[in-house]
């Protein structure tokens, strides 16, 4: 395909082209119509119709230049390009947040950003899924002991793609802004944040090689083909109740019993153990949802008219962004009855600002969100969770 | 809520056209869910606001390119699994988002939510009509389970008759996986 520039000089000429617009077997994209002769008219041509439109132009003594001799190289080039920068990860510079990575590339990042940042950021292990991959959190501290803390998890569910993609995007954005933006750094000057950004590295990296749609663990079922765990069922928050199924095959399979995952069990310690973290922030998509508890019951919490007013308020960060419109309420009520959830589990052990996200979009790409959303999404969802973080951090309880 | 008929919503909603977001149009409609027999689909009634734009160009242009083709189109995995579609699979896709709707409708309950998640493969059917057949393996995601259920559907159109999903089966998740 070519795609060339017809300068007109009058009127005439340019309703020569309109007519040459009107003849559907061309299949000519015009990329600027004709209109005026004051602007060019730039159109591409499928191969089959290049000599036809020359002859045309010619014959009327129209003015062309061929501004693309040949348009599969160019979108050749293009897709080379984006592959190139897909892979390039070597120095810490060149980590591209704007595309999806694998596991590995991940994991590369997160000591590159422990290393950059070695002042505020550390790597902690808190775990091994159930395939023996390492469980790494980074931790951004500015010291003290045991600080009151905010937790952040992504990538539960594996197929969520753009939350793990976030969740390093974010990763970055606390690291480079402490220091410059002034709520942040007061923030971290007092409280401590942890961020999990694959808390299923085992559906991850099935997601990558075998099945983009895989949702659970791959722990094995005893007497059962079918593997793995739902891990936002497997909480100890109304488990076996409505919501989750007792059936391995199911997507929402709960477990054979509570924290029988190593990935869960592994954030149940790791949070009782600290004993400190005022806060629980969970990443999920899709759907566009700022949820809280409870989702085993359909009764409010407790602190019900907090966590709302909160939740709205960080929905209006979010939407002051791009637009992107949440819903606020709780998981009962805004999506459906789910025993055995994260943030039912945090907020029934005390730890009273605890919220689920699911992020773009609301169905249209579904967990197959276009990597040209990643960047964004991530923008305004750190507003949500800076919202959320100041707030804890103005109301210590 | 009816008794022994079953629920009826009244809905009030604004259509936006996906590929132009700030072309919208006002819709009511009824929606029945039967009580009892969950295997009829919800019955539905609508009204528009006014008219939904005229796509005859790019439905024109479509199909002079499905028709000119040398050999049947055959494609996979749209969108990839990085979210991306190729333009000339853009209309496939928007074809197999309105086949699915069908396909949608005629299975929902009031406890289901479905979407479309991916077009596994979709092969051209040669015909020796007018209309273009593509027979499409979909996968749909259904909310309320997580599950994601692989659908097979054939799906006729032509720019003047619209789309027509003539057999569509639910398939069996590969328990390998």
């Amino acid at each position: 395909h070519q795609v060339l520039r017809i300068k007109t000089r009058n009127e005439e000429e340019v309703q020569k082209l309109q007519l040459l617009e009107s003849l559907e077997h061309l299949e000519l994209d015009f990329w600027i119509n004709p209109s005026t002769p004051a602007l060019p008219v730039d159109v591409r041509i499928p191969a089959n119709s290049v000599q036809a439109v020359k002859a045309f132009l010619e014959s009327h003594g129209i003015e062309y230049s061929i501004l693309i001799e040949d348009l599969q190289v160019v979108l050749d080039k293009e897709k080379q390009d984006m592959a190139y920068s897909q892979q390039r990860d070597r120095s810490s510079n060149s980590f591209n947040y704007g595309t999806y990575h694998s596991l590995d590339s991940i994991y590369a990042e997160l000591d590159h950003l422990a290393s950059e940042y070695s002042n505020i950021v550390s790597k902690l292990q808190i775990g091994q899924s159930y395939e023996k991959r390492p469980l790494y959190v980074l931790k951004f501290s500015t010291g003290g002991s045991n600080r009151p803390a905010i937790w952040i998890d992504a990538g539960i569910h594996s197929r969520e793609w753009v939350t793990q993609a976030s969740a390093i995007w974010i990763a970055k954005k606390i690291a480079s802004d402490y220091g410059k933006d002034p709520s942040l750094t007061s923030l971290l000057n007092k409280m401590d944040i942890f961020l999990l950004t694959v808390t299923n590295p085992d559906g991850y990296v099935f997601t990558h090689t075998t099945n983009r749609m895989w949702r659970k663990t791959r722990s094995k079922n005893q007497g059962s083909r079918c593997v793995g765990v739902d891990p936002n069922r497997n909480w100890d928050a109304g488990f076996g109740g409505p919501g989750a199924s007792s059936n391995p095959c199911s997507d929402s399979y709960r477990g054979p019993s509570a924290n029988s995952e190593v990935e869960v069990k592994s954030v149940v310690n790791f949070i009782k153990n600290h004993g400190n973290i005022r806060a629980f922030l969970t990443l999920h998509s899709y759907s566009q949802l700022l949820m809280y508890p409870y989702g085993y019951k359909c009764t409010e919490p407790a602190d019900y008219a907090e966590l709302d007013a909160l939740g709205r308020a960080a929905a209006s960060s979010i939407q002051s962004l791009y637009g992107t419109a949440f819903t606020v309420g709780s998981i009962c009520s805004t999506i459906y009855q789910a025993s055995g959830g994260s943030i039912d589990w945090s907020y029934d052990y005390g730890i009273k600002y605890s919220f689920a996200f699911e992020l773009r979009d609301t169905g249209r790409y579904g967990f197959l969100l276009p990597a040209s959303q990643i960047i964004p999404t991530a923008e305004e969802t750190w507003l949500g969770l800076k919202k959320i973080m100041e707030h804890v951090r103005d109301n210590p309880y | 809520d009816i008794d022994d008929v079953g629920h009826k919503y009244h809905l009030e909603l604004v259509l936006e056209d996906i590929l132009d977001k700030d072309s919208t149009v006002n819709c009511t409609a009824e929606v029945l869910y039967h009580l009892g027999n969950k295997n009829i689909a919800p019955a539905v009634q609508f009204t528009i606001e006014g008219e939904l734009k005229n796509t005859d160009e790019a439905d024109n242009i479509f199909y002079s390119r499905i028709k000119s083709l040398e050999k049947e189109l055959v494609a996979e995995n749209i969108p990839d699994s990085h979210g991306s579609v190729s333009p000339e699979m853009e209309p496939i896709r928007l074809l197999a988002q309105v086949a699915s709707g069908y396909v949608i409708w005629q299975n929902s309950t009031e406890n289901t939510k479905f979407q479309l998640a991916q077009i596994k493969q979709v092969k051209q059917v040669k015909r020796s009509d007018d209309c273009l057949e593509f027979d499409y393996m979909i996968l749909l995601h259904e909310m309320v389970s997580q599950e994601i259920i692989p659908w097979q559907m054939t799906v006729l159109w032509h720019p003047q008759h619209g789309v027509q999903v003539t057999q569509d089966s639910c398939q069996p998740k590969h328990v390998l996986e």
